[in-house]
């Protein structure tokens, strides 16, 4: 599974299997997620792909979508 | 079977030793006297109490979750004042700038409260603005070189003793945090009386007034003062009063079950009536449930699961609750004793109550907790 595929499944989980995103969408302008849901993210994103997110990555963009989740961790691990 | 390994039983007996020794002969006069000691802040110090979980390159000790959730537990059973002390200072400050702190921060700050050098207070509630925190009216601009900022907080612990205030503030729609010195120009901080609980923690009302503080006094990112800060300030807290709730219950339990043995009426122990037996067996049972929540939410921080944040809710909920049906029932058990404000139960019974109010009342657990099992009641039952 490439790191998009296993960023959308974690989030897929969390929000419950019936509702659909796309790689693009902002979930967090959706209402998909509430502002305790960036902490999980932030530890899943620590734990699956060996980053770790410091102060200054706290930038919410970085987190608004699949796709933005991607290349931050391709970012960090580059 | 015990439910822990040797060094964590040592650590608390060690802890215990601390508080029958330095805490619980003063306990009662604390709290009628709404002051916990100076002198008892500088020993929780020198032990290490007040940076326990800080990392060991910032000056703390680097103990894990569970040696943190012994040492709230053992404070709660004590002395729910000097617990509040470690919730705030310890869990909603130093911890979360350990995670979140800039390098200039950590290097220079954080070893100084770790050590007790420096006393730190969360100021997140205000006059109109509790539960949801996230309207906080308290307000801040931005200029060339400083922050000013306006504003109120109540019901502040340890305000009227901490060196430095974490002010959660708000422009427009942002939120941040910012990290303010009682000394600072245009900060007033004026006592809090008459709380029905941990009357000894300090409560404040805090008055910021045209408030500039350097830029550098920014607490996490700019505009990311709820969703960074807050959440792991309150994340944090919350796993330090479940733990210290569970104390609170653990003693009411304790003082019931002496009570219980010792007490004669109609020729027999109390403890021989069966409505007292089912007391103690509905506490005890809580009590235990408690305890393993506590310690799971623990084993789930240390591993970084991220649904950590459900698990410490769960604990928090349930062991505050605990703590309030079992220091009840305590109060019932010891008859008009337990009513006199020389006895430990009526305090515990009083600190009870606090415990499902602050770092989110019960009905906003109730609400984190069901929101996420609606969804994904997998991550909370497995
Ligand atoms: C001893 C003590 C120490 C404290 N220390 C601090 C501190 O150090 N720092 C700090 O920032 N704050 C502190 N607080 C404040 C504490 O965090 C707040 O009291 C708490 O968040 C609840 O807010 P509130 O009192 O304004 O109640 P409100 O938010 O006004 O709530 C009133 C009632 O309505 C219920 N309620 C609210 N919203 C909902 C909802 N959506 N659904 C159902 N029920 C709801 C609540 O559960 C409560 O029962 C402290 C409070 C106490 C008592």
């Amino acid at each position: 599974m490439n790191n998009q595929d296993q960023i959308k499944e974690f989030i897929q989980k969390k929000v419950g299997e019936k509702v659909s995103f796309s790689n693009a969408d902002d979930i967090f302008k959706l209402g998909l997620v509430n502002s305790l849901f960036a902490l999980e993210l932030v530890v899943f994103l620590e734990n699956s792909f060996g980053i770790q997110v410091e102060n200054e990555d706290l930038d919410l963009n970085n987190f608004r979508s699949v796709d933005n989740m991607n290349d931050f961790v391709a970012k960090k691990t580059a | 079977m015990a439910l822990l390994e040797a060094a964590y039983q040592e650590f608390r007996s060690e802890v215990r030793e601390f508080c029958e020794r330095e805490i619980v002969p003063h306990a009662e006069k604390w709290d009628r006297e709404e002051a916990i000691s100076e002198d008892i802040i500088q020993k929780l110090a020198k032990k290490g109490y007040l940076g326990l979980t800080v990392p060991g390159e910032y000056g703390g000790q680097g103990k894990d979750s569970l040696y943190y959730a012994i040492l709230n537990e053992e404070l709660g059973r004590a002395c729910s004042s000097v617990r509040s002390l470690v919730t705030v200072h310890g869990s909603l400050v130093s911890e979360t700038m350990a995670r979140w702190g800039t390098r200039e921060q950590k290097s220079t700050l954080l070893p100084r409260l770790a050590k007790g050098e420096l006393i730190a207070a969360y100021g997140l509630s205000e006059p109109e603005v509790g539960s949801d925190a996230k309207s906080v009216e308290t307000s801040y601009q931005e200029h060339d070189d400083y922050y000013e900022l306006n504003g109120q907080k109540k019901w502040i612990t340890f305000a009227t003793r901490a060196d430095i205030i974490v002010i959660v503030a708000k422009n427009g729609e942002h939120v941040s945090t910012f990290l303010v010195h009682r000394t600072d120009p245009g900060v007033k901080i004026e006592k809090i009386h008459g709380m029905l609980g941990t009357s000894a923690s300090g409560l404040g009302l805090i008055t910021l007034e045209n408030c500039r503080i350097p830029k550098d006094r920014l607490f996490g990112m700019k505009g990311m003062g709820f969703i960074q800060i807050t959440n792991t300030a309150l994340d944090n807290g919350r796993f330090s009063v479940a733990t210290g709730a569970l104390g609170i219950a653990l003693a009411s339990l304790e003082h019931s079950i002496s009570y219980a043995n010792e007490r004669k009426t109609f020729g027999v122990p109390i403890g021989d009536h069966q409505l007292i037996k089912k007391k103690i067996a509905d506490m005890t049972v809580a009590v235990k449930a408690a305890r393993l929540l506590c310690y799971h939410a623990a084993e789930v921080r240390d591993r970084k699961d991220p649904s950590t944040y459900v698990h410490t809710t769960l604990a928090k909920y349930h062991a505050s609750k605990a703590a309030t049906m079992a220091a009840t029932e305590a109060v019932q058990i010891h008859g008009a004793v337990g009513c006199l404000n020389t006895h430990p139960v009526q305090r515990l019974f009083r600190d009870a109550r606090i415990m499902e109010i602050i770092e989110g009342t019960s009905e906003i657990q109730q609400l984190l907790l069901s929101n996420y099992a609606l969804k994904n009641l997998t991550d909370i039952i497995d």
